[in-house]
């Protein structure tokens, strides 16, 4: 893990995009065959899915796991992950886990061409959050999940179990969940930071950093300037937001906007304080002396869920389930969440967490309590019109 | 007449050659993979810079509608970015030209045996991955780098003032990583410099500042081209550079063609930012090499 972090996500999916030229080649030739595709007009609609695979899971004994990075229990003395090791040696599975997803729309924008032309992907299963998840079944890139595959489906959390872009959870099954909030540095912020005015006072001007998730980052704003995002705003209120965070930006209060690799930062002392993820800042505090803290903005933060999905090329699918299955254990699930230290989705692990860690158990961000949850909102759904629009406003203010 | 002989030896090693197919035949792979890679792409790329979104509004789906106004919808949205690449890209370049053209002299004329040591040295960074490279810039200009530890132990920067996330930290990275792309061109240029020009210049009273200006110089040109074209345009298509070592004030082109491209999923405009950076460079380049008047090389 030291390894690890030196090096941001961001910046090892580079190296690894880099390195692997053969990939590289075969990425470029997907997305340069669907463009010619699209370029002669064809419709490029997604009717050919799951249709044209045939499950090979009982002569390929395989699955293929594409994972975000930090959000699987990892040994570092092993240097494996000891409940994928538990799976692979209870079910005979070969499975192959892989950190290469650190944003939804680069891991999206690499594999869409092969998903278009029905090509493997190169995963089995991919955790993609739920607006790109939506995206991914209103597309059919997914395949269905079968219940019957998957008896432990219904631990679910009851909160979980039906969300409006997979009503029945029939495509997906919940990872993990997450509050977007604020994350500081306790050395040099002693007195907190609690609400945005914290955030962006004068003594943080340039070592402020946001998420590049539109939806974390606009969703705190939206709702410091007293907008709900989970609710029906008007494309007013949108752009307000995005006034302010151009301001900010614009002004130099903002050093950079980005994913993981804002750790990196906060680590090094060039970020004192950010808009940031609730795990990967008590993983951080767990490996720095307790240096930094994470708390939701007294205006309010964002609950997100990460979602496994089967994509509609993977010919593994009853390996996939298997695996689904597997997390979906409490005891398993307290397991992860004991190290991820996000949302579990697993009723009962809670119960199983008291016999690893009492004190884990009783994290608000771990089991978040009916008081917890009511300061975070879930940035609503939108329109794929809408969507696009929103998001290019949002990366022009960041510079783009 | 001597070629003539020359050419009548060797005759018969070159028969196969006078077949008037064979010089076509030896094209065939070269032409190949440029048609593959590059005139098939580029034709995609013109022809999805032109479309418009599907009625169905879903994200990524285009259909084509020849709407050349794509062009100056994407070019009004980006224009700062773009100047800005191609002003980085010139600073970058200027930079390189001033640290490489010393270095590839001393290499050139005054290292004696230590010449191969030195050019191993010049291309030794080459072994390392560019991105690993630049992310080492990060800690290099970092705040608890040894730049800026004493920078502030002089008073020169503020307690809190850095130097990563600026224009000043792209611009470094960019010039560090393309300097190889400088010095090679420049030293291979001045190493072919004949000795006995600089005796020439020196038999007839010039002193070494005018042998310069006069003989080493116009004799270096073509290096100099070579190494400012070979810097220049990847420098103003780079993005990495503005990535890891930038701020959201310092995006370049490229990184609205990737924003575009993978963020907003927008590819009519990532195709046309990415033709009229293309033609920008083409007609910059142009210029430059019409004025500096070396065909020769180029």
């Amino acid at each position: 893990m030291v390894a690890n972090n030196l090096l941001s996500p961001e910046t090892r999916a580079l190296i690894r995009a880099q390195m692997s030229r053969r990939g590289f080649i075969a990425g470029v030739g997907g997305v340069g065959a669907a463009g010619l595709l699209a370029a002669c007009g064809t419709d490029s609609s997604p009717s050919e899915t799951s249709a044209g695979v045939v499950d090979l899971s009982d002569k390929e004994k395989s699955v293929r796991w594409a994972n975000w990075t930090l959000y699987l229990d990892y040994d570092e003395d092993a240097k494996n992950y000891p409940t994928l090791e538990a799976l692979k040696k209870s079910s005979g599975l070969d499975i192959s886990y892989k950190e290469d997803v650190d944003d939804n729309n680069t891991f999206y924008g690499k594999v869409v061409g092969q998903l278009k032309l029905g090509q493997d992907i190169g995963y089995d299963i991919v955790t993609l959050t739920d607006w790109m998840a939506a995206r991914w079944i209103r597309l059919g890139y997914t395949q269905a999940i079968d219940e019957a595959a998957i008896p432990n489906k219904k631990n679910i959390l009851p909160a979980l179990a039906n969300v409006s872009f997979d009503p029945g959870r029939k495509n997906s099954l919940t990872w993990q969940s997450g509050f977007a909030g604020l994350g500081w540095n306790k050395e040099l912020l002693p007195k907190g930071v609690h609400t945005l005015d914290d955030l962006f006072a004068p003594a943080n001007k340039g070592r402020i950093e946001v998420l590049s998730e539109m939806r974390d980052t606009m969703g705190i704003i939206m709702q410091y300037q007293g907008v709900d995002p989970s609710g029906q705003f008007t494309e007013d209120q949108f752009m307000n937001a995005i006034d302010f965070l151009q301001k900010q930006i614009s002004d130099g209060f903002i050093r950079q906007v980005k994913g993981n690799s804002y750790s990196e930062d906060l680590i090094s002392g060039d970020a004192a304080a950010v808009i940031g993820w609730s795990g990967d800042l008590f993983i951080l505090a767990m490996e720095n002396q307790d240096k930094f803290e994470f708390a939701i903005p007294e205006s309010g933060g964002t609950l997100w869920s990460d979602n496994l999905m089967i994509p509609s090329t993977s010919a593994h699918k009853k390996n996939a389930e298997t695996l689904m299955n597997y997390y979906y254990e409490p005891a398993v699930a307290a397991q992860v969440a004991a190290y991820v230290n996000y949302i579990c989705p697993v009723e009962g692990a809670q119960a199983e967490m008291e016999k690893i860690d009492p004190d884990l158990a009783k994290s608000p961000y771990i089991f978040p309590d009916a008081a917890t949850l009511a300061k975070v909102k879930v940035f609503a759904g939108l329109t794929p019109a809408d969507e696009t629009k929103y998001e290019s406003a949002f990366q022009k203010a960041i510079g783009n | 007449m001597a070629f003539v002989a020359v050419a009548a030896k060797r005759s018969s090693l070159v028969r196969g050659l006078k077949r008037p197919s064979t010089p076509y035949l030896l094209l065939i792979p070269g032409l190949a993979w440029l048609l593959l890679f590059f005139i098939v792409p580029i034709f995609t790329l013109a022809s999805t810079s032109t479309q418009t979104p599907a009625s169905s509004n879903e994200i990524g789906a285009y259909v084509q509608t020849f709407r050349f106004a794509n062009y100056i919808d994407a070019f009004s949205g980006a224009q700062e970015q773009f100047f800005r690449s191609i002003l980085y890209a010139l600073i970058a370049t200027l930079l390189a030209l001033g640290i490489s053209y010393p270095l590839a002299y001393a290499i050139a004329f005054r290292s004696g045996k230590w010449k191969n040591l030195l050019l191993v040295l010049v291309i030794a960074p080459f072994f390392t991955s560019f991105l690993l490279r630049t992310i080492a810039w990060k800690q290099i200009l970092g705040s608890e780098g040894p730049v800026v530890t004493v920078l502030r132990s002089l008073h020169i920067l503020g307690p809190q003032a850095g130097l990563t996330a600026s224009a000043f930290a792209v611009v470094t990275g960019m010039t560090y990583n393309f300097l190889p792309f400088m010095t090679l061109p420049l030293y291979a240029s001045l190493e072919r410099i004949d000795p006995r020009t600089l005796e020439a210049a020196s038999d007839l009273y010039a002193n070494g500042i005018t042998t310069f200006r006069k003989v080493t110089f116009p004799l270096s040109l073509p290096g100099v081209v070579a190494g400012t074209l070979l810097t220049f345009i990847p420098a103003a298509g780079d993005y990495i550079n503005s990535t890891l070592l930038g701020n959201p004030r310092t995006k370049m082109i490229g990184n609205v063609i990737e924003s575009r491209f993978f963020q907003i999923v927008d590819y009519p405009t990532a195709a046309a930012l990415s033709f009229m950076l293309m033609a920008a460079i083409l007609i910059l380049v142009t210029v430059y090499v019409r004025r500096a008047g070396t065909e020769e090389l180029v």
